[in-house]
């Protein structure tokens, strides 16, 4: 794709890194994050916890829409604000990341603490040892729940846990047989919720569904785990779940694995999740330096991604504009160009449907599955409902984005008068060095020429240039990160 | 009398895995009150049917639709080597491909067939959030709908004036360029799809008009929208939506009666409002579900299995029962699991050959055994 932007290099790339690991950037942002040179911005980046986030209980104060914590635009809108507003979005993608492999609903659960609690572990386990974030996952009670473990018992089990961990979670089909999976459901018998029967009946009375709102616990019941002994992907002993974590984390059919999935949702589309089994990765270099990264480094997936965005793979040309946007990814870099959320406001929740009917309901996805990505997520209605949810927002010139960026290109045409050309590139630039094609670019000129005379110290030069930049956020390249 | 248009197909996919033996319950069966110690329909809930068999409580609207003959039950519908994974089964459903990977939808390809050049972009309209693989077919146009009151591009422009000039800038940055690549070229031809289908669908909910009230729940609203884009007349042929939450592990019983309720008033709702508008004899529903559940219940629910069921309901449908019940005797399960006896993509081959006069063979990758559930020949 063409450069059209007269932005350096440097800040091209930067602006690059920061979709990728963050939601995008505004002019502001990417300048700050390029002082500190490519490095310094992904040691930035690394630092987790946003020591300004609004606390959960605030943002349920502020609105009552999502205060309702038993459906999924509720807390989704939670989530949705801290993402729109963070000052550490690499924490925010990463558990985007893995609320995709690990998906879990909340339209069976009908409890948005415990989701929101799941989110909260990704934040803070997402780029450690994946042993720790399987444990982890292991005993979050929104997943137990999601799947059923607490019903997994040692006289009966319920393999739904077991099946997905190997299947979705950890490894991919063809890495394990049927036996495995039952061995290893066998070792996760007894992580359960406490006080599971009063959980039962008091939440069968809030709802028609088992559970209810009512948060759970994890707890260990050694009188209900099977501690006979099991053969696991051919090793034999009285395994626990741990045990169980340990020789998954350990096989090269997770390290592969989990590099794909990265790759998938850092690097490039890659084919659809159930297809993998058939389809050489697309990449195998870029795979093996994330596989290597993880078994030099306790299975840590931060290594992993520190590999892949140090490596020139990632820096390339070829690499920029590769992926097509999740709904989510559209949604909250928009609303963080847009700015102004001080407050949640019922944008937000509103921004959180949004997604919704783009086809990634946060906090609910479909099925355990998740969602495929890449071509999946364009079809002619979502392509309807990604232009105009961009374009609306950034349609609003009372937004404290939008006015910086009106403002910032009116001073730079202290006379008044901006051509076609020089509003094109200047509404690019500041939507975060924002790079179309050629065509595109000619599209965006001819559509400023027929907007006559531009004079963005005027209400009518103002309300050109933002329907320039809704233009813009429409075009085919806003839909690629 | 309407005059007699084209025929047309409504897919609702319950995702998840509908329980056969809870759905149409051999209630009478003692292998069937042994397997369902905990997770049964009893003699007092179950709705008699015939045959020995009766249907789960949440189906008295879907009784009122078989006590008219239009609904054919067809049971035992499966495949070979049934997976037990949610997305490798609906995946193999909607692909008709249970042996590899398959590529493209089972319904992208009909639509192929109907329409080769793509010259109407609503021939399918899909009421959902994302699009389902089967109606998925490269360079097949279908229109994704959400909401159809709110359907339109550009809808947050300013002025009336500035968002044609807009929309016109929008179609010539979208027209797929030389060279560009396979993914700008998707992205264009489908932002070109997406405008030409929102100027065509808007139309209908303002044409509609019926005395019909659908119950408030999401799978009677996206019905509701089926019978408004048909009843505009606007050439679509095939229709298809989503029931979600039938993964039924846990509290089966209460869930699945909840789920059957809110599927079985709304298509009643839906075929009363056919009726009203003499639209019935075009319209052929499929009900469909990616797989069974296991024979014997774990406690509280039922884990993943095989052979299913499935319906077609309809005006012009032959209503009753086909193909057989699988046998629930414990030596002639496979691996705790109903044995399929129908393969489902025979009931394409119906659907596609007699209903929608297509050539199957090419779609369903052979020749199947059909079962023909439609009374002679369609009218």
């Amino acid at each position: 794709m063409a450069t059209t932007t007269k932005s350096g290099t440097d800040l091209d790339l930067i602006a690059h890194l920061l979709r990728r690991a963050g939601f995008g950037a505004t002019r502001d942002e990417l300048e700050e994050y390029a002082s500190l040179g490519y490095d310094g911005a992904l040691d930035r980046l690394f630092n987790m916890g946003d020591p300004e986030a609004l606390p959960v209980d605030l943002i349920r104060r502020h609105q009552a829409e999502q205060s309702d914590n038993r459906i999924a635009p509720a807390s989704g809108s939670h989530w949705m604000y801290r993402m729109a507003t963070t000052k550490t979005p690499f924490e925010e993608k990463i558990a985007l990341f893995w609320h995709r492999v690990f998906a879990t609903g909340q339209t069976k659960l009908i409890q948005g603490k415990v989701m929101l609690s799941q989110i909260e572990m990704f934040r803070k386990y997402g780029l450690g040892s994946f042993r720790d974030l399987l444990i982890q996952l292991s005993r979050d009670p929104a997943m137990i729940v999601w799947l059923d473990n607490q019903d997994n018992h040692k006289d009966n089990i319920n393999e739904n846990y077991g099946r997905e961990i190997l299947e979705l979670f950890a490894m991919g089909v063809g890495n394990y047989s049927e036996q495995d999976i039952k061995e290893c459901s066998r070792a996760f018998t007894g992580w359960t919720i406490a006080n599971m029967p009063y959980m039962s009946i008091r939440m069968r009375n809030n709802t028609l569904r088992p559970y209810g709102y009512v948060a759970w616990q994890y707890q260990y019941d050694p009188d209900d785990h099977d501690d006979g002994e099991k053969t696991f992907l051919g090793e034999t002993g009285n395994f626990n779940g741990e045990d169980v974590i340990e020789i998954i984390c350990k096989n090269p059919a997770t390290a592969n694995f989990v590099a794909r999935h990265l790759y998938h949702y850092f690097q490039a589309d890659e084919f659809p999740v159930p297809q993998w089994p058939f389809e050489e990765p697309k990449d195998p270099a870029a795979i093996q330096l994330m596989v290597d990264a993880y078994f030099a480094n306790d299975y840590s997936i931060g290594a992993m991604l520190r590999a892949l965005f140090e490596s020139d793979i990632f820096k390339s040309e070829e690499t920029r504009y590769a992926r097509i946007k999740s709904p989510v990814e559209l949604v909250v870099g928009t609303l963080r160009l847009a700015g102004g959320f001080d407050w949640p406001t019922q944008e937000i929740y509103k921004a959180t449907a949004a997604c919704n009917y783009m086809g990634q309901a946060l906090l609910a996805p479909v099925s355990v599955e998740g969602w495929m990505g890449g071509g999946d997520w364009i079809s002619t209605g979502s392509m309807v409902q990604r232009i105009n949810f961009a374009s609306g927002t950034v349609g609003d010139k009372n937004k404290k984005g939008i006015k910086a960026i009106v403002d910032g290109i009116s001073e730079r045409h202290p006379t008044g008068d901006v051509n076609a050309e020089d509003l094109v590139d200047d509404c690019l630039e500041f939507l975060g060095a924002l790079q179309v094609g050629d065509d595109t670019r000619e599209g965006l000129v001819v559509y400023a020429r027929e907007q006559g005379e531009i004079d963005p110290r005027t209400d009518d030069g103002a309300n050109k240039i933002v329907s320039m930049l809704q233009l813009i956020v429409s075009a085919r390249e806003y839909q690629l990160v | 009398m309407a005059e007699q248009r084209e025929k047309v197909l409504v897919v609702v996919q319950l995702s998840g895995g509908n329980d056969y033996l809870n759905c149409i319950v051999p209630w009478e069966d003692p292998r069937y009150q042994d397997s369902r110690a905990a997770v049964r329909i009893t003699e007092e809930e179950v709705i008699p049917l015939d045959n020995g068999l009766g249907l789960n409580p949440g189906m008295a609207a879907f009784k009122d639709l078989y006590d008219e003959g239009k609904v054919a039950i067809i049971h035992g519908i499966g495949y070979p080597t049934p997976s037990r994974s949610h997305f490798r089964s609906m995946d193999i459903w909607h692909t008709a491909t249970p042996d590899r990977v398959g590529e493209q939808g089972w319904l992208g390809q009909a639509i192929r067939q109907m329409d080769p050049n793509g010259s109407n972009v609503v021939t399918a309209v899909n009421f959902g959030n994302a699009l389902p693989r089967a109606l998925a077919a490269p360079g097949v146009p279908v229109a994704s709908v959400g909401d159809l009151d709110d359907y339109g591009l550009l809808t947050g422009m300013a002025g009336a004036a500035q968002r044609e000039q807009a929309l016109s800038a929008f179609s010539r940055i979208y027209t797929p360029g030389v060279g560009s690549g396979m993914v700008m070229d998707y992205l264009g031809q489908t932002g070109l799809d997406a405008l030409k289908g929102a100027d065509i669908l808007k139309q209908a909910p303002a044409m509609y008009e019926s005395t019909v009230e659908y119950p408030d729940t999401p799978i009677a609203k996206s019905l509701k929208g089926v019978a408004q884009v048909h009843m505009a007349d606007l050439g679509t042929r095939v229709f298809y939506t989503v029931s979600g939450g039938w993964d039924t592990h846990t509290n089966e019983v209460a869930l699945q009666r909840h789920l059957w309720e809110e599927v079985s008033t709304g298509l009643r709702a839906f075929f009363q409002d056919l009726e009203e508008h003499d639209l019935g004899p075009e319209v052929t529903v499929l009900v469909f579900s990616e797989f069974g559940r296991r024979v014997k219940d774990n406690g509280n629910g039922t884990d993943h299995g095989s052979g299913g069921v499935s319906f077609v309901i309809g005006d012009q449908v032959k209503g009753g029962h086909y193909s057989e019940y699988p046998s629930l005797d414990v030596g002639r399960l496979i691996e705790g699991d109903l044995a399929y006896n129908f393969d489902f993509r025979g009931l394409y081959t119906d659907l596609l050959e007699d209903w929608l006069n297509l050539d199957a063979q090419e779609i369903v990758g052979g020749n199947f055994e059909k079962i023909s559930p439609f009374a002679g020949a369609v009218a």
